[in-house]
């Protein structure tokens, strides 16, 4: 970042917006935003407590099984949407329609169908994340080298070949920006899935927070969530610069 | 038709999307073991005749064969190089050399080491775990021709493969492939679009004319090579007549 044309690191900004805070926070402008040290304290004694490492526990898992299931139903379809005119027809103005449809209105329609617990959430996360991922992997082997095809069906590659050799890898770059967005809003899924689900998991204890108004906790528990969906999105972001040179060849 | 025809073409027409038609009943045959040139002009259609012979586009009328068998897709007695290199850049020089034995089924040590061999033929020796885009441009064309003699095909299909590379580059590659290709003795078909590059590569140049492409004629530059260095072949009576007469027939076909 550069301002008044000079170099300022990106961990000052972040620095002023927490000094921002704290003195907002001393203030007592408002009841709910407490001094940013009493939120980071807060979240020290939160993060080792049996109840916080029950709730991630669960909450992990319907983000992991949500996740696994976009990403195992997600590919193919993406795949198939590019390579068949018919499907990407068909189906093209679904996907369309559901990655920008507020989701998180159908949760409670979810609830009722699915009932309330862990397979909702699941669910919620699978549709948060599933729509972004189809997209992606669409575009990217839409956008695959025609001529790289035509050099494998010229050394007599089968179908199937074509698409584990060649497409699917070309496609990489778009697939894994696909997964990173969705990681994101899968992360968002398993909050709001959770929240009005309101007995599980991360969501639990947002509800507990909120109602009782325990802004320190509630804040630091948003502050959790934000860096796990961070970090993931971090880790993800360093395997696609590792296969950005893809693009700058085809 | 000659009876020593490796390749023989026999009234193939392309006519795409039902409208521009890029050939028209085109007749001819490949001696084995020589290499012919493709000629023409930008829109004869030359590139199009090379794909319908690989097998990778149908023709609308007409058929090819090679070796006496009827034409119907890509075979493992042919293989393409490409005017866009069409290398994987994901894989390394290695990998890429050998993915045509990779599609059919070859054990990966049996693969690595005939693709280690040919990647010392064509002068990569020390690039194998190089990356494409780390490359220059006669270098991944050399890893193209590596591939396609890695799978050990009679017939060589080349569409331009010097028309991305430098001047200089492209000079000492056709040395190089001139040597390569007569010490192994393949069939060569060439597009190009170089004149010279012509009349200093072929046994024989078929010259074809604008849409649709039929052939115009059929020039046999009979340059003696034997030992002789590039240098006198390019000043050779014979290279020299040979520029000259397809420029004679070309001009005609340029606006």
């Amino acid at each position: 970042m550069t301002l008044f044309g000079r170099r300022i690191p990106v961990g000052l900004s972040l620095a002023f917006w927490f000094i921002v805070w704290e003195v907002v926070g001393r203030a007592r402008l408002s009841t709910i935003v407490p001094p940013v040290s009493r939120v980071v304290l807060a979240g020290i004694t939160i993060l080792p407590s049996e109840k916080f490492m029950r709730a991630a526990g669960i909450s992990l898992r319907s983000f992991a099984i949500g996740m696994a299931l976009a990403l195992v139903l997600g590919i193919p379809v993406g795949v198939l949407m590019a390579r068949v005119e018919g499907i990407g027809r068909v189906l093209g103005t679904w996907v369309n329609i559901f990655v920008s449809a507020p989701i998180s209105a159908l949760v409670p329609i979810l609830m009722g169908v699915i009932g309330i617990g862990e397979t909702t959430v699941v669910v919620t996360v699978f549709l948060f994340a599933v729509f972004v991922i189809i997209l992606d992997t669409q575009v990217g082997v839409r956008n695959a080298n025609r001529s790289l095809v035509e050099m494998a069906r010229s050394f007599g590659a089968r179908r199937l070949q074509i698409h584990t050799k060649v497409l699917m890898l070309s496609a990489l770059p778009e697939i894994l920006a696909g997964v990173r967005l969705a990681a994101i809003r899968g992360v968002k899924g398993v909050v709001i899935g959770q929240r009005l689900v309101a007995i599980i998991g991360v969501g639990e204890l947002f509800e507990l927070y909120s109602k009782h108004f325990l802004m320190e906790e509630f804040w630091s528990l948003v502050i959790l969530v934000f860096l796990f969906a961070y970090l993931m999105s971090e880790a993800i972001a360093s395997l696609e610069r590792r296969v950005e040179y893809y693009a700058s060849t085809r | 038709m000659s009876a020593d025809a490796i390749v023989e073409v026999a009234g193939v027409g392309k006519t795409y999307e039902g409208r521009v038609q890029a050939l028209a009943d085109v007749s001819l045959g490949f001696p084995s073991g020589k290499l012919s040139t493709l000629l023409g002009p930008s829109g004869c259609g030359k590139t199009t005749l090379l794909k319908i012979i690989g097998g990778l586009i149908p023709a609308t009328t007409g058929e090819v064969w090679v070796k006496r068998r009827k034409v119907e897709g890509p075979g493992p007695e042919r293989a393409f190089v490409f005017q866009d290199f069409a290398l994987l850049p994901w894989a390394t020089v290695l990998r890429n050399v050998a993915f045509g034995l990779e599609l059919r089924g070859v054990p990966t040590a049996e693969r690595e080491e005939i693709a280690r061999q040919q990647i010392v033929e064509v002068g990569l020796a020390g690039f194998e775990s190089t990356y494409p885009h780390q490359l220059s441009g006669g270098m991944r064309q050399r890893v193209g021709l590596a591939r396609a003699l890695a799978v050990d095909a009679d017939i060589i299909l080349m569409d331009e493969p010097f028309s991305s590379v430098d001047e200089q580059t492209r000079r000492k590659f056709q040395e190089e492939l001139l040597d390569l290709l007569r010490r192994k003795q393949k069939t060569v078909i060439f597009v190009t679009h170089s004149i010279e590059e012509a009349a200093y590569l072929s046994d024989r140049i078929v010259l074809l004319s604008p849409r649709p492409g039929t052939v115009s004629k059929i020039i046999q530059p009979n340059i003696a090579r034997g030992q002789r260095s590039p240098d006198e072949i390019r000043r050779d009576k014979n290279y020299l007549d040979a520029v000259d007469e397809i420029w004679q027939i070309l001009r005609r076909y340029v606006a």
